[in-house]
């Protein structure tokens, strides 16, 4: 992934970030991402941040959770082997509908859990860089990518001036790549600031 | 904020439509159905209506109830709506009463069987039940049912209107609410269980199911959700109700959706240990339906009742739509009275039952009735619960945050 430079602001409260997000967004300034320790209403309606996807994804998976139970199902009892049991006949549909059921929900679970991680870039054994190390404890953090049109101590002023605790531009790689956050990695030597030692 | 509802013109000519409609097919039933398909017809759509209605009624003071009890807020801006439906139960019940009393009185037995002293003598499985299946206990216990449901919908509307009254910030009400709403929600639990054995489940009476009152239960929650979805659109059609927005109605739209599947997992369970066990005293209930005279219906409810609010409701978008929660609501609506219709009628009339213009006009008659009352119980008392400590909650409510 490409190495990128961001604009990282940290705030106190919610209530300075919110006003400062759509600020921010209205000057025209690339928003990257923003990082909270909880859950803030109306902060994605602020971030812009489209409607998801994920219902369709899951719905997709329920369908083929469902195809596969009944095709298979048919296949089985059907083509495969007929079996009579209990004279019913070798194609009994309700007695198919439970593992349908189970199986629509299955696929349907194991994939959406698995694309919402997928998303949101979270599973075991993925690294993410970390902006800020009290993103997930107390401090709300935005990141702002720098363009080669970005005046960045513009955005800097800017941001202090919407409130923002603290402001520093950080050097690092977009995206998510396997690792271990207790393994140093090469680009700790650009952010010396943030290295574990 | 004190905002009267006034009854809008078309409310008053649909009803009024409606309620001649139904009493024409009402006495062109009593002096043109004759004979023995005539007769058999003529009370059993009697009895599944009045149940119908008077059970959608009972399923609106249950949702009162539940969601006092969970001191919820998301109800309080249209509350006044599940209100007026809850207060019409005494009305049903009356006409439900009158009825089922009609029924026993008449010695119509084609409807209960185990009134039937020729049947009691010679049907051992029907004579076995007698210890329920009695007159007696029948009228005892529909008497208990009717009137402890009307009083309690009184008795919570009567606190409701009190809040109205008195001074804002008082909480005595929402605990008064809270208290009476246990009473009720106990009571309701073993009601509607029994009250659908003795005046459903019993028509068929050698037959029984442990689903029944469950199933009786799940479908009419979900006619009364999309009554109330039907009524608050309507409402606000007319230019009024106006602080109700769409994350009011994505919270009906939700409700619709998931009863509808709590349903079809309800009836499915219902059908299928009947069908596993392949005991033809249990089977021979679904006969006529799956394999005879009602097999189109019985697929149909199936269809429309499950697949058309599963796949149409999923969407979000779809649930914040008015005129698709209006148009899934009518069908759904439709589709549980086509249940309470399978429930009665393929027992009564195994090979003749028809969809016809009697049962469609004593059914437009008792619409009619239920917006009719509707719209005066509205007009009674001021639109929103002007003194509800919940009402900015409730009018600032966003159903998600998406």
């Amino acid at each position: 992934m490409a190495i990128k430079q961001y604009v990282v602001a940290s705030f106190r409260d919610e209530d300075q970030l919110l006003p400062a997000v759509k600020k921010v967004r209205m000057q025209g300034y690339k928003l990257y991402d923003v990082f909270t320790p909880f859950p803030v209403h109306g902060l994605d309606a602020a971030m812009g941040l489209r409607q998801t996807a994920l219902h369709t994804a899951g719905f997709i998976y329920g369908a083929l959770g469902t195809a596969t139970a009944l095709l298979g199902m048919s296949w089985i009892f059907v083509v495969s082997w007929p079996l009579d049991i209990g004279g019913k006949p070798h194609f009994p549909l309700p007695s198919f509908i439970p593992i349908t059921f189970e199986l629509t929900v299955l696929f349907s679970a194991v994939g959406t859990t698995l694309t919402f991680c997928w998303l949101n870039q979270i599973m075991p054994g993925v690294k993410k860089h970390i902006f800020h190390p009290r993103q997930s404890d107390d401090r709300f953090v935005m990141a702002i990518e720098i363009t080669p049109k970005t005046q960045v101590e513009e955005v800097k002023q800017f941001l202090l001036n919407n409130g923002a605790e603290e402001v520093q531009v950080q050097t690092a790689e977009e995206g998510w790549w396997y690792g271990l956050f207790s393994k140093r990695e090469k680009y700790d030597d650009i952010n010396p600031q943030w290295s574990v030692q | 904020m004190e905002e009267r509802f006034v009854i809008p013109r078309r409310f008053r000519n649909t009803s009024l439509i409606f309620i001649s409609i139904g009493v024409l097919a009402f006495l062109a039933g009593l002096f043109g159905l004759h004979g023995d398909v005539g007769v058999k017809r003529f009370w059993s759509v009697l009895v599944f209506d009045s149940l119908f209605f008077l059970y959608i009624s009972a399923a609106s003071l249950f949702l009162y109830c539940a969601a006092s009890l969970a001191q919820a807020s998301w109800h309080i801006a249209y509350k006044r709506v599940i209100e007026a439906i809850m207060v019409n139960i005494p009305v049903f019940a009356i006409i439900a009463f009158i009825v089922l009393m009609a029924v026993l009185i008449g010695h119509k037995y084609f409807i209960y069987p185990w009134t039937d002293p020729q049947v009691l003598a010679h049907d051992t499985i029907v004579a076995g039940k007698t210890p329920f299946l009695n007159v007696k206990l029948f009228v005892i216990f529909t008497v208990i049912i009717m009137l402890g449901w009307s009083l309690l919908s009184l008795k919570l509307r009567q606190i409701s209107l009190q809040e109205d009254r008195a001074e804002r910030g008082v909480r005595r009400f929402l605990w008064k609410t809270i208290f009476f709403s246990a009473v009720f929600i106990a009571f309701y639990a073993v009601t509607i269980s029994v009250s659908s054995w003795h005046w459903l489940m019993s028509i068929a009476a050698r037959w029984y199911s442990t689903m029944y009152g469950w199933y009786v239960f799940a479908g009419s929650f979900i006619s009364l959700m999309a009554i109330i979805s039907l009524f608050v659109i309507a409402i606000k059609n007319s230019g009024q109700l106006s602080l109700v927005n769409k994350e009011h109605l994505h919270d009906l739209g939700k409700f619709i959706f998931a009863f509808s599947i709590f349903w079809t997992y309800i009836w499915f369970a219902q059908y299928f240990l009947l069908w596993y066990g392949n005991i033809p005293l249990e089977s021979q209930y679904f006969r006529p339906q799956l394999w005879g005279h009602y097999r189109f219906w019985f697929l149909l409810d199936l269809v429309i009742n499950f697949a058309v609010p599963f796949l149409l409701l999923m969407t979000r978008d779809a649930k914040r739509n008015y005129t698709t929660v209006t148009i899934i609501a009518l069908i759904v609506f439709f589709g549980h009275w086509l249940d309470f219709y399978l429930m009665v009628m393929p027992t009564v009339l195994p090979t003749q039952g028809v969809v016809g213009w009697y049962e469609i006009g004593i059914t437009l008659g008792f619409v009619g009735l239920m917006i009719g009352l509707v719209s005066r119980a509205l007009s009674r008392a001021p639109l929103y619960p002007v003194n509800h400590p919940y009402l900015k909650e409730a009018i600032i409510h966003k159903s998600d945050w998406g």
